[in-house]
C-alpha cells in the first residue's frame, strides 16, 4: 500500500513570453502517488492542475516546456524519455480519461475500433480474444447492450455513454495509474453521480491508483483519499481528504470551501475578493497575498514554503495557518438574504405556454396547421412577482433555457401567452414588441466570452443600451457608465478595456452592468455562473443579490446547479422534458415531500463532504423526446406506480408548505415514502 | 440515402434548366441576332430573310427554346454559325483536350498538394514547412499569365527542351498531346497545388490540435499510426469540396493558360465563340460547363456524406 508509483520532484513548467522572459505555469511542484491510492488535484482554472496531470504522463502541451524537476514513474523520468519509450508506458502503465469524451474520441472511428486499438497496442490477445475483451470492458463500464455498442460511432452516444467508453478504453491496457482530467465536468448532475460511482467501483475492483483532477470539490470529495490543492501553479495544501475538506488550514482552501453553495444552507455563500494572479505576475511574496484576510507584511515580502505538519499529516504553504486551526465551525455558515415581499404584484405571467422546435412542413404552413402535437415545452404556468427571484431548474433538455428565450422574445411560442405588467400580452415576436417592453426585459448569457463583442471597449459595450433606451450622450453618458461600473464593483479605468483584457468574473460583471444599464424590470439569467470558478461564482451571486435588494429587480434564474439555485432563489420551478414537475418556495422544494424527479436531482448533488454520498435512485438514461402522453418523468421514475403514469397527465397537488407537485402519488403518501 | 441522391440529382437538373433559360433569354435580349451577326453588313433584304428562315428565327422564342432544349436533351446542340458544322463536332475534340489537360494536372497536382500539405503541417514551423510554404505562397501570388510566360521563356526558349506553344490540330491523338502539354500542366499545377496544399495544411494543423489527437497520443498510439488513422481521415474530409471545385475549374477551361500556350481546349473555345458572336456555341458551352459544375459538386457532396459517419447517420435517422 505504501509503494510509491509516481513521484513528481521540484517540477516547474513554463513558456517563453513574447518579450523573451521565462514564465512558469507550474512552480516547484513535488508530490507522490502511492499504489492503490486516489489523489484529488483541485484548483481553479489557471492553477496549473491539468498541466501537472499531463506532465505525469510525460506529456507537455505545445508551447510549454519543463524548466526543472522530474516526473519519476517507477523511478524513471518520464520527461527524459523518447516518444518510443513513452508509447510503451502511455495506455499500458498510465492511462488517461479525458475531460470531454465527446471530443476526445476520434469521430471517424467506431467505438469498438478505438478500444481494440488500445488492446492491440498493449496486450498480446488475438482477434477473437480481443473481441471478447471489448464486450467485457463495455459491460464493465455498464453500457447498455455492449455487443452492439462496439459498432457505433462516438456521436451516436450520449455524453455519459461517451465518458464510459473513455473509461473502458483507459482500462483496456490494465494500467497501474489512471489519470482523470475533469472526467465529469459538463455532464448532467445525475449522469455525473453515476460516472463517479463507476469510477469508485473501478478503483476498488482493480486496485488502480488514480489521479483525479477537478475544479469541483464536490466530485473530489467523493473519490479521493488524499487531496492536493493548487493555486497559481503551486501546491498550497496537501493532506488526507477528510482533513482538507473538514479542517482546511490554508486560507485559500478555507475561502474556496466557504464559497461553494451548499444544499443544506439557505442564503448566499461567502465570496473571496479578487481573482487568481496571471502567470508571470508574481515576483515576490505569497501568491495568495492579495486575496488573503490573514496576510501580514511578511507575506508580501517572503513566499512561504510548503511546511509539513506532522500531527495533521498535512503540508501547508502559509505563515499563518495556525489561526485557521479549530476555526471550522464557520464553514457551515452563509450570508442571509432579504426575502422579497410576498404581497407584491405579479409582474410576469406565463399562461399555458408551449414552445416547439419542430419545423412546420411546407403544406402545413400553407394550411396554417400546427403539426407538432408533442412540443418541446408544454403547459407552462408560472406567475412571477415583482422583486422575486424565481429559478428554473433541470438537466440539459429540460427546456429551461427555451422558456427563457421565449420570454425574451427570441423564440416564438406555439401556444399560450406571456403577460407583462397588468396582464398586457407580450407578442411572442420580438419585432412586434414596443421599445419600452424590450428595455424592461434584459438577458444575461452564460458565457460572457461570447456575449461581449471582442472589438468593443467596456465603455462602448455599456453605452449601447444607454444610447438606445435613454438617448444619453456626452458627459451624462459617461457619468452613467461610471455609475454602472461602480454598481458592479469595477473601477472607472475599466472603461477603456477590451473584454480580452478582463478575467472571467470581470467579464460577467460587465455583462451584468450591461443588463442593468437598461434599468430593466426583469432580468433573465441563463446559467450566468456556470462558466465561472467557484470563488468568482460566489462573488457574482452576491452582486446579483445586492443589486436586486437595491433596485427591486425581478430575476428569472436558469441553472442546472441545485445548490446555486438554493442560494439565490426565492422560488424554484423544477422542469423535466419541458414540463413542470414541481414549483414552490425554495425552502420547501428542498424539503420532502418532493416530486420524484426533484428527489432524484437532490440525491445526485455532490457536496464537498466525504460523509455525504450521493443517492442514485434513477438511471441516467437520456430521453430524446418527451413522452406523448402521461407523466413526463414516466421513463425514469423510481416511484412509478403503473399504467396511470403512462396514460394520464398527473394532477397538481399542493403540499402543506405551499409547494405544488405534479404526481399521481398522493402527496401524504409521497411524504411517508421519502422519509 | 437513395432518396437523398435522387433529391440532389433533381436539384441539379433544376439548376441546369434555369441556366439554360438564362442563357437563352440572355441571347434573345441582346440587340441583333445570329443572322445579323453572321451576315454583318449584308444583313438586309433577301439575304437576311433567307438566313432567318434557314435558322428558324421566324418562329416565336418559346417554341425555339423548346425545340432547342429537346434537342439538347437528346444530345444535339445544333449548328455552329462560324464553322457551319454540327456543334457536337466542334465541341468533341475540345472536350477531349480539356479532359486530357485537366486529368493530367489532377493526377499530378492533387496527390502532390495533399503530400505537401501534410508535410508542412506535421513539420510546422520547421525547415520543411518554411521552405515549402515559401514556395507555395510564391507560386500562389504570381498570376498564371506571368508564370506561364516565364516557363516558355526559360524552358522553351533558353533551354529549348520543350515546344513553347502547342501547335497541334484539335483532333490530335492522346500521345501527340502528351508531349505538348507538359508546360501547360506545370503552369496550372503550380497555382492549383499551392492553393490546395495551404488548405490541407491548415486543416491538418487544426485536427492535430484536437482533443482526440491528444487522446490518441496519451493512449500510446505510435506517431505515424496516429497520423494515418486519427488525423488524416478527419483532416482530408473538408478537402473533398475544394478538390471538386478545382476539378470543375480545370474542366471548365483554364482560359488564360490555354490562350498563352495556344492550347485548343474548352476555355479558348469560350473566348473564340464569344468574340465571333457564335451564339449557338456559347449556349452549348454554358450548358456543358454548368453540367460539369453541378455534376462534380454532386459527386463531392455525396462523397462527403458517405465518408463522414456523422452526416451519414444523421441522414439515415431522418
Amino acid at each position: 500500500m505504501n509503494e510509491i508509483i509516481e513521484s513528481v520532484k521540484n517540477l516547474s513548467i513554463g513558456f517563453n513570453s513574447q518579450k523573451g522572459k521565462q514564465i512558469s505555469i507550474l512552480r516547484n511542484v513535488s508530490t507522490n502517488i502511492k499504489k492503490g491510492e486516489t489523489v484529488g488535484i483541485v484548483g481553479e482554472s489557471g492553477s496549473g492542475k491539468s498541466t501537472l496531470a499531463l506532465a505525469m504522463m510525460g506529456y507537455i502541451k505545445q508551447g510549454l516546456f519543463p524548466l526543472k524537476g522530474e516526473c519519476l514513474f517507477k523511478s524513471e523520468d518520464l520527461l527524459k524519455m523518447s516518444s518510443r519509450q513513452l508509447e510503451k508506458i502511455r495506455g499500458r502503465k498510465i492511462a488517461m480519461i479525458p475531460q470531454n469524451a465527446g471530443q476526445a474520441l476520434t469521430p471517424n472511428l467506431k467505438i469498438g475500433y478505438q478500444i481494440d486499438e488500445a488492446l492491440k497496442l498493449h496486450t498480446d490477445l488475438n482477434k477473437t480474444e480481443r473481441d471478447k475483451k471489448i464486450s467485457e470492458l463495455l459491460n464493465k463500464v455498464r453500457l447498455p447492450s455492449p455487443e452492439t455498442m462496439a459498432f457505433r460511432y462516438p456521436h451516436e452516444l450520449s455524453g455519459g455513454q461517451q465518458q464510459r467508453v473513455a473509461v473502458a478504453m483507459a482500462l483496456a491496457g490494465k494500467p497501474d495509474l489512471l489519470l482523470l482530467d475533469e472526467p465529469t465536468t459538463g455532464l448532467d448532475v445525475t449522469t455525473q453521480a453515476h460516472v463517479l460511482e463507476l469510477l469508485r467501483f473501478i478503483a476498488k475492483d482493480t486496485g488502480t491508483s488514480m489521479i483525479y483532477v477537478s475544479h469541483d470539490l464536490g466530485a473530489i470529495a467523493q473519490v479521493s483519499d488524499r487531496i492536493v490543492v493548487m493555486y497559481a501553479g503551486e501546491i498550497v495544501l496537501e493532506g488526507p481528504a477528510r482533513k482538507i475538506l473538514k479542517e482546511p488550514i490554508h486560507p485559500y482552501t478555507y475561502g474556496l470551501l466557504k464559497s461553494i453553495p451548499k444544499l443544506s444552507l439557505a442564503g448566499l455563500p461567502a465570496s473571496m475578493p479578487g481573482s487568481q494572479p496571471q502567470p508571470g505576475s508574481i515576483n515576490e511574496g505569497c501568491s495568495f497575498y492579495d486575496r488573503c484576510n490573514l496576510a501580514t507584511d511578511n507575506c508580501k515580502k517572503n513566499s512561504p514554503d510548503l511546511e509539513h505538519i506532522k500531527e495533521l499529516d498535512t503540508n501547508v504553504r502559509c505563515f499563518n495557518y495556525k489561526e485557521l486551526i479549530n476555526q471550522n465551525n464557520n464553514l457551515q455558515t452563509s450570508i442571509t438574504k432579504k426575502s422579497n415581499n410576498s404581497e407584491a404584484n405579479e409582474v410576469l405571467k406565463l399562461k399555458d405556454v408551449s414552445i416547439s422546435y419542430a419545423k412546420q412542413k411546407f403544406f402545413d404552413q400553407l394550411l396554417n396547421k400546427i403539426s407538432d402535437q408533442n412540443p418541446t415545452v408544454k403547459d407552462i404556468n408560472i406567475n412571477i412577482k415583482k422583486g422575486e427571484t424565481i429559478a428554473l431548474v433541470g438537466e440539459s433538455g429540460s427546456g429551461k433555457s427555451t422558456i427563457l428565450k421565449s420570454i425574451a422574445g427570441l423564440l416564438k411560442t406555439k401556444d399560450g401567452q406571456i403577460k407583462f405588467e397588468n396582464d398586457r400580452i407580450l407578442s411572442s415576436d420580438l419585432k412586434m414588441r414596443n421599445p419600452n417592453d424590450l428595455r424592461a426585459i434584459q438577458l444575461i448569457f452564460q458565457n460572457p466570452d461570447e456575449s461581449l463583442n471582442p472589438n468593443h471597449t467596456v465603455e462602448q459595450i455599456l453605452s449601447q443600451p444607454l444610447k438606445l433606451y435613454f438617448n444619453l450622450s456626452g458627459e451624462e453618458l459617461k457619468k452613467n457608465i461610471i455609475d454602472l461600473l461602480k454598481k458592479v464593483r469595477l473601477g472607472e479605468f475599466y472603461m477603456s478595456r477590451y473584454p480580452r483584457q478582463l478575467s472571467g468574473g470581470e467579464k460577467q460583471r460587465v455583462a451584468v452592468a450591461r443588463a442593468f444599464a437598461a434599468k430593466p424590470d426583469i432580468i433573465l439569467c441563463d446559467e450566468v455562473t456556470s462558466a465561472l470558478d467557484v470563488s468568482v461564482q460566489a462573488a457574482v451571486l452576491n452582486l446579483l443579490q445586492q443589486l436586486k435588494e437595491d433596485l427591486g429587480t425581478t430575476y428569472v434564474f436558469v441553472s442546472h446547479d441545485l445548490a446555486v439555485v438554493r442560494a439565490i432563489s426565492d422560488r424554484v420551478a423544477v422542469l423535466y422534458q419541458g414540463r413542470l414537475c414541481e414549483i414552490g418556495p425554495s425552502q420547501n422544494v428542498y424539503k420532502f415531500p418532493s416530486h420524484p424527479y426533484t428527489e432524484v436531482l437532490l440525491g445526485a448533488v455532490l457536496e464537498p463532504d466525504p460523509d455525504i454520498k450521493p443517492k442514485l435512485v434513477a438511471e441516467d438514461i437520456v430521453e430524446e423526446k418527451p413522452p406523448e402522453k402521461g407523466c413526463s418523468f414516466q421513463g425514469r421514475c423510481p416511484r412509478k406506480i403503473g399504467d396511470i403514469c403512462n396514460s394520464e397527465v398527473p394532477p397538481w397537488q399542493i403540499g402543506e408548505n405551499g409547494n405544488a407537485i405534479r404526481c399521481h402519488i398522493n402527496i401524504e403518501e409521497l411524504a411517508s415514502l421519502q422519509q | 440515402m437513395l432518396l437523398l441522391i435522387l433529391k440532389r440529382i433533381g436539384l441539379g437538373l433544376i439548376t441546369l434548366f434555369i441556366v439554360s433559360l438564362i442563357t437563352f433569354v440572355g441571347v434573345e435580349v441582346l440587340p441583333g441576332d445570329a443572322c445579323t451577326t453572321y451576315l454583318e453588313r449584308e444583313a438586309y433584304g433577301a439575304a437576311l430573310d433567307a438566313c432567318i428562315k434557314r435558322l428558324g428565327l421566324d418562329v416565336p422564342a418559346y417554341e425555339r427554346y423548346l425545340d432547342w432544349a429537346s434537342n439538347v436533351v437528346r444530345g444535339d446542340f445544333g449548328y455552329s454559325l462560324s464553322g457551319e458544322m454540327p456543334i457536337n463536332e466542334v465541341l468533341g475534340p475540345r472536350v477531349k483536350n480539356s479532359l486530357v489537360l485537366a486529368s493530367v494536372s489532377i493526377l499530378i497536382g492533387i496527390p502532390l498538394a495533399i503530400v505537401l500539405g501534410i508535410i508542412t503541417a506535421l513539420w510546422r514551423d520547421k525547415l520543411p514547412d518554411i521552405m515549402i510554404s515559401t514556395i507555395t505562397i510564391f507560386s500562389m501570388t504570381i498570376p498564371e499569365f506571368i508564370s506561364a510566360t516565364l516557363l516558355i521563356l526559360i524552358v522553351a526558349i533558353w533551354l529549348g527542351w520543350l515546344p513553347g506553344i502547342v501547335i497541334i490540330p484539335s483532333d490530335a491523338t492522346f500521345y501527340e498531346l502528351l508531349s505538348n502539354i507538359i508546360l501547360p500542366v506545370v503552369a496550372i499545377s503550380m497555382i492549383m497545388t499551392a492553393h490546395m496544399a495551404r488548405m490541407v495544411r491548415s486543416s491538418v494543423i487544426q485536427v492535430m490540435a484536437s482533443d482526440y489527437v491528444q487522446m490518441a497520443i496519451l493512449k500510446g498510439v505510435p506517431y505515424w499510426k496516429m497520423v494515418f488513422r486519427h488525423v488524416l481521415p478527419n483532416a482530408l474530409l473538408p478537402a473533398i469540396n475544394v478538390v471538386a471545385l478545382t476539378i470543375a475549374w480545370l474542366l471548365g477551361g483554364v482560359v488564360v493558360t490555354e490562350v498563352v500556350f495556344n492550347y485548343p481546349g474548352l476555355g479558348r473555345l469560350v473566348i473564340e465563340s464569344i468574340s465571333n458572336r457564335d451564339l449557338p456555341v456559347v449556349q452549348a458551352l454554358a450548358i456543358i460547363l454548368a453540367s460539369i459544375y453541378v455534376g462534380i459538386n454532386l459527386i463531392a457532396d455525396l462523397m462527403t456524406l458517405m465518408l463522414n459517419p456523422r452526416l451519414k447517420s444523421l441522414q439515415i435517422r431522418k
